[in-house]
């Protein structure tokens, strides 16, 4: 009865051959470790900040008179209304906690390099759009932090010479943050950016599926297959690693949950305290800093003097920051993907370039006139910022002349 | 088929044209949708002047008021705060407020303002916009012992003095703007339009 249906099913459409070409016959390495569970990951954050958006939007006003109110109304008086905007809220955080963890893993195990450059530059647009989802997203609330950290972002365009002030009028909609630019925000959080999200997330994995997927080891499991055709080395995604991903799931969410229901603000750091306040377009909050997954690059604005009174410098080193991680796959020169077959220079600029980040991502929430281990935070920020764009720029350079191990035939189980 | 037709060509000629005659249609389309995202005829028509009674203004003390959604500051200064203006210009960026754009040419002088003791000045920071907090005191523990009073920038730092010019080596580039003024009597201001008699 079943195998009846699906035959006319699959000679109507490909269903069958879908499930195999992603799943049942798609080969994934064997030696998959703890890095490889956070793709998963993000898809399942993905769908449920569609799923628990979804909801909000029906008790959420996008007006700027309504939008604090309706929040607290969906937190007080909608039946688990807490609930779903707290997955919402703090789930955003969770999901770049996740996405920065699978970006560490493609870093590790070179897996942006040859043949999967346009996996790893999908997946950096699909970051791209992730900030700007979640920019806009935060402005939503209609909290002292939404409106004055707007403000602060949207006037950057604003440095831009000659066009700036009228590209931020434009993104805007009115001279201040207003209304307008509320009810634009929630037009772009809702429907135009997870369109796009949407897209770029299909095509990061069909570009995934068509080259197959790297492993701890970085070596091509192609290159070994028995009779068949099949990798020696590779086992069906499904039933083996969608199983394995459930466990991977469930540690995730017994995680994800003991932070919802007991410490959802994260002390601040997932909900800033002055975004209970509602906007107040006369009065800035004393110290006012974006969430942490836009810290490091903000760091790195504030680091940048400005140049010819223009802050317009420090904008273009955000920018370029961000630029530089799309070229990752040719700046590196080594023919070796994973660290472990990797020379000690590598293994010396990645782990400096992970302190730096860490580091700046710190900074960014500190006033930059005060210190940090008695130095101060400007002067700290300038260095870690030279490390990061060192680490890029000397990268086609370091990554030659470094002395790569041997690399095996075959995938290890370490 | 004639040998002679070159094909190449004729596929040029016709995606060439296909992509003109597309682009520009795509273009045509993208206008209206582009240019409904600037600000509409009500956001542009918002703006009409507001009034503010000072006569309840004491020394020193700040009062703010909104106009066009922004914050519009209004402080009595005493007359040793505005002597002490002009000893602070060295350390200002545009000490003579050469800057046309940041005040009316009724307020170009060195207390940048119509009555000296009065100032009004629009509380939104030159660098990205947030609102400078007043600080009047004399060299407060957390802006040294220089402070001579004026206007610190809580978002990025930017110092200003008590007739909002702007130091120099901060993140802001410009003075505080000056918005167009005037007084109605002693005691009414009014916010947003010239004096009589100024264009």
């Amino acid at each position: 009865m079943f195998a009846s249906l699906m035959e006319w099913v699959d000679a109507r459409f490909p269903a069958t051959k879908m499930w195999e070409e992603h799943l049942s016959k798609y080969y994934a390495p064997k030696n998959f470790n703890f890095w490889y569970f956070f793709g998963s990951i993000a898809l399942l954050m993905l769908v449920m900040q569609i799923v628990t958006g979804i909801f909000l939007t029906m008790n959420y006003k996008p007006d700027a008179t309504l939008a604090f109110a309706s929040v607290e109304y969906i937190m007080r008086d909608v039946n688990w209304g807490w609930l779903i905007r707290y997955l919402h809220s703090t789930g955003a955080s969770a999901f770049f906690i996740v996405v920065y963890l699978h970006m560490f893993r493609g870093l590790l195990y070179g897996s942006y390099k040859k043949p999967r450059e346009l996996v790893w530059v999908f997946g950096m647009c699909v970051y791209m759009a992730l900030m700007a989802e979640a920019f806009m997203g935060y402005l939503l609330p209609w909290g002292q932090m939404s409106f004055w950290g707007a403000q602060v972002i949207i006037n950057l365009f604003g440095s831009i010479p000659f066009f700036g002030p009228d590209i931020a009028l434009w993104i805007r909609g009115d001279f201040v943050v207003a209304d307008a630019t509320l009810n634009r925000f929630f037009a772009f959080h809702v429907i135009a950016v997870p369109l796009v999200l949407l897209g770029l997330v299909v095509a990061h994995i069909i570009a995934l599926h068509e080259v197959g997927s790297n492993n701890p080891d970085g070596i091509e499991i192609k290159k070994n297959k028995d009779k068949n055709g099949i990798p020696l080395d590779g086992i069906p995604f499904h039933p083996y690693y969608s199983v394995k991903d459930i466990v991977g799931i469930v540690v995730f969410l017994f995680i994800f949950s003991l932070i919802i229901f007991y410490s959802p603000e994260f002390g601040g750091w997932f909900l800033e305290a002055d975004n209970f306040i509602p906007a107040n377009a006369l009065k800035t909050p004393e110290h006012i800093v974006p969430l942490w997954y836009f810290t490091p690059f903000y760091a790195i604005l504030r680091a940048i003097p400005s140049v010819a009174n223009s802050a317009f410098a420090g904008v273009l080193a955000m920018g370029l920051a961000q630029f530089l991680l799309f070229l990752l796959p040719w700046l590196d020169r080594s023919p070796v993907k994973s660290t472990r077959y990797r020379g000690p220079i590598w293994k010396i600029a990645l782990a400096l370039f992970i302190i730096s980040f860490v580091f700046l991502g710190y900074l960014g929430t500190q006033p930059s006139a005060g210190l940090t281990l008695m130095i101060n935070n400007t002067t700290l920020a300038r260095i870690f910022t030279a490390i990061y764009f060192a680490f890029f720029i000397l990268m086609p350079f370091y990554t030659s002349i470094d002395e790569d191990n041997a690399v095996p035939d075959r995938v290890t189980m370490k | 088929m004639n040998n002679t037709v070159d094909n190449g060509k004729r596929r040029f000629l016709t995606t060439a044209a296909s992509v003109v005659v597309g682009g520009a249609g795509a273009a045509a389309v993208a206008v209206p949708f582009v240019t409904s995202m600037l600000p509409s005829a009500k956001a542009r028509a918002a703006g009409a002047p507001v009034e503010a009674d000072i006569s309840k203004l004491e020394m020193g003390q700040q009062m703010t008021i909104e106009w066009r959604g922004k914050p519009v500051w209004i402080i009595r200064r005493s007359a040793e705060s505005i002597k002490m203006l002009a000893s602070l210009n060295d350390a200002l960026r545009d000490p003579d407020s050469d800057i046309v754009s940041q005040q009316p040419d009724y307020s170009k002088n060195p207390a940048r303002s119509i009555r000296p003791e009065i100032v009004v000045l629009i509380g939104v920071c030159t660098h990205l916009g947030c609102s400078p907090t007043y600080r009047p005191e004399l060299a407060p523990e957390d802006l040294g012992s220089e402070w001579k009073g004026g206007f610190y920038c809580p978002c990025h730092g930017s110092r200003y003095d008590l007739a909002g010019r702007v130091y120099k080596n901060m993140p802001a580039p410009k003075n505080l703007e000056v918005p167009p003024y005037y007084f109605q009597g002693d005691n009414r201001i009014v916010v947003g339009e010239d004096p009589q008699g100024v264009a």
